[in-house]
């Protein structure tokens, strides 16, 4: 029968431990331990050359270990900084050594890993091996979660795009403008709401079918993305209505430039299957500097809606800014406008 | 059925027989969509749909696509972790036969709704083996059989396995372990960092 030794057997049963002589040399060192300093032969190294603590702090010792005995300790190596270890400091039976039996705690990962350990290295009752199989297993889990969020994200926004976007003209559509604007009055910042009306549009669908009004709104929708920065919205709201939110302050004669080019823009002809398409555009615009409290969504969209109400009273073609002060005064400006547009009917 | 078992046989027919086929397999089993996501649920019935399908198209038994099925989880570089997994059962082919009852346990740690047939190792003492798996995935044993042969050629171990059969509770497969090491086998480390 086999002699057992008490080192043999700590080495079975804790294949971390060290046992160290009340002169601080150490007797013994578990072959796991030993793996960690490849270069340096413990068994007979001063326990202080090799060693030091790491917690408590307050821990001072000289080569003595017995008057820690009880204390939970964290020690580094001297000699590679790297991996730490913890355990706890017992008395040999013998009372003549400490013996220590360290565990890699947390680091233990990152210690399987540099040191090429293997489950001959752990005790049978360790459950390092579970617990490295289950990090792996979560990560893996997680990964599989991860790249299901992801594809899930990619169709939300999908969705989403699909919901603000008009399927026809690729322009936002309603529910994107009614959300835009709120957030554009909610900011404070000055800008103008335009809402444009096609004129002629139902002949064009009449008389050449649904397919040309088709690329005449799509035509439009070019035009409109075209004739305006990328900071501002384009939207088509009905049919052949669509709203342009112009955004920062704009004088009065600027937005005439812009709406008497919009308006130029879209009488040039869309030639679709042959046929000649022409329209033209009626505009309404109301700017939010022109109210005395903050503008609501609803002033904006029912001046901008009289403002182009008179514009298309004025014979088509035209465009009105809504002035707050005297309601009157929008008519003449409409008047005023088609007259400079008479070339453009 | 969970999305990670439907997941694995859309990997292995995709992998194997090609997307077209896995496109003619997914229209002919009625599922709605391209594919499956493994961390959904799917109706255990919609998964066996799908393999009969496969094995119209394929003009092959199911049980052979199966245990294909088996070969490919721990075999084909695409789902190594597995294998890696199932490695961590045991450092020897037997020591890992011998964890197999655990298989259902670890798996749950991992996924908690994978919820996989119970699983039943018998040890003769003379390296002969028998496994016996819940009949809750009818079907499983066969997938078993492939996923055993190459555990067994990864650990580099020699041995005979065999569908041994099947009552009205569980299938059967019989391991007979002639060298356990009779070659190299694959390299396995305990972090994946170190290779």
């Amino acid at each position: 029968m086999d002699v057992v030794t008490a080192a043999g057997m700590l080495d079975e049963l804790m294949p971390m431990h060290l046992s160290v002589s009340k002169a601080g040399v150490i007797l013994h060192a578990g072959p796991t331990l030993q793996k960690l300093q490849p270069h340096l032969k413990l068994k007979g190294a001063a326990f202080e050359d090799v060693f030091e603590i790491v917690r408590p702090r307050t821990l001072e010792l000289g080569t003595d270990l017995f008057p820690a005995v009880g204390t939970k300790v964290h020690l580094g190596f001297k000699a590679n900084g790297g991996v730490g270890v913890k355990g706890v400091i017992v008395a040999a039976p013998e009372g003549d050594a400490v013996v220590i039996n360290l565990s890699f705690g947390i680091g233990v990962l990152e210690a399987v890993g540099d040191y090429g350990l293997t489950s001959a290295d752990f005790a049978a009752s360790d459950l390092t091996i579970e617990m490295l199989y289950l990090v792996e297993a979560k990560s893996a889990a997680m990964e599989a979660s991860r790249q299901l969020n992801l594809r899930l994200q990619g169709a939300m926004i999908a969705a989403q795009e699909k919901a603000y976007t008009d399927g026809l003209t690729g322009l936002k559509n309603r529910r994107a403008l009614d959300y835009l604007l709120e957030q554009m009055l909610g900011s404070k910042q000055p800008f103008t709401l335009m809402q444009l009306d096609l004129d002629f549009f139902k002949a064009v669908n009449d008389t050449l079918g649904h397919a040309a009004g088709d690329a005449v709104l799509c035509e439009v929708a070019r035009v409109l993305n075209e004739e305006t920065r990328d900071s501002d919205t384009v939207a088509r709201v009905g049919g052949d209505e669509f709203i342009i939110l112009l955004g920062g302050y704009l004088p009065d004669n600027r937005l005439e430039e812009i709406a008497g080019r919009f308006i130029q823009k879209i009488e040039v002809p869309v030639i679709f299957e042959g046929e000649e398409c022409k329209i033209s555009a009626s505009i309404g615009m109301a700017s939010t500097h022109i109210y005395d409290a903050a503008a609501t969504a609803s002033d904006l969209m029912a001046d901008a809606d009289a403002a182009l109400y008179s514009s298309k009273r004025k014979g088509r073609a035209c465009f009105t800014i809504f002035e707050k002060a005297q309601k009157s005064s929008a008519i003449q400006k409409a008047e005023k406008s088609s007259e400079e547009h008479v070339s453009l009917m | 059925m969970h999305g990670l078992v439907n997941r694995s046989i859309e990997l292995f027919l995709k992998n194997t027989y090609g997307e077209t086929a896995w496109g003619d397999i997914v229209r002919r089993s009625g599922h709605e969509g391209d594919g499956f996501e493994s961390m959904l649920t799917y109706d255990d019935e919609l998964t066996y749909r799908v393999l009969d399908a496969a094995a119209d198209l394929l003009e092959k038994d199911r049980e052979i696509i199966l245990e294909d099925l088996g070969t490919y989880l721990i075999s084909h570089e695409s789902v190594g972790s597995i294998r890696r997994l199932l490695r961590f059962g045991g450092v020897n082919f037997s020591d890992f036969l011998l964890s197999l009852d655990e298989l259902p346990g670890r798996t749950k740690l991992a996924v908690s709704d994978l919820v996989l047939p119970e699983l039943e190792i018998v040890d003769d003492g003379e390296d002969r083996y028998l496994l016996k798996a819940q009949k809750l995935w009818p079907g499983f044993g066969h997938v078993l059989l492939g996923v055993l042969r190459a555990m067994a050629d990864d650990y580099g171990a020699l041995a005979f396995l065999e569908f041994e059969g099947e009552d009205d509770e569980t299938e059967s497969v019989s391991i007979q372990l002639l060298e356990s090491a009779f070659s190299e086998g694959r390299e396995f480390n305990l972090t994946q960092k170190a290779g």
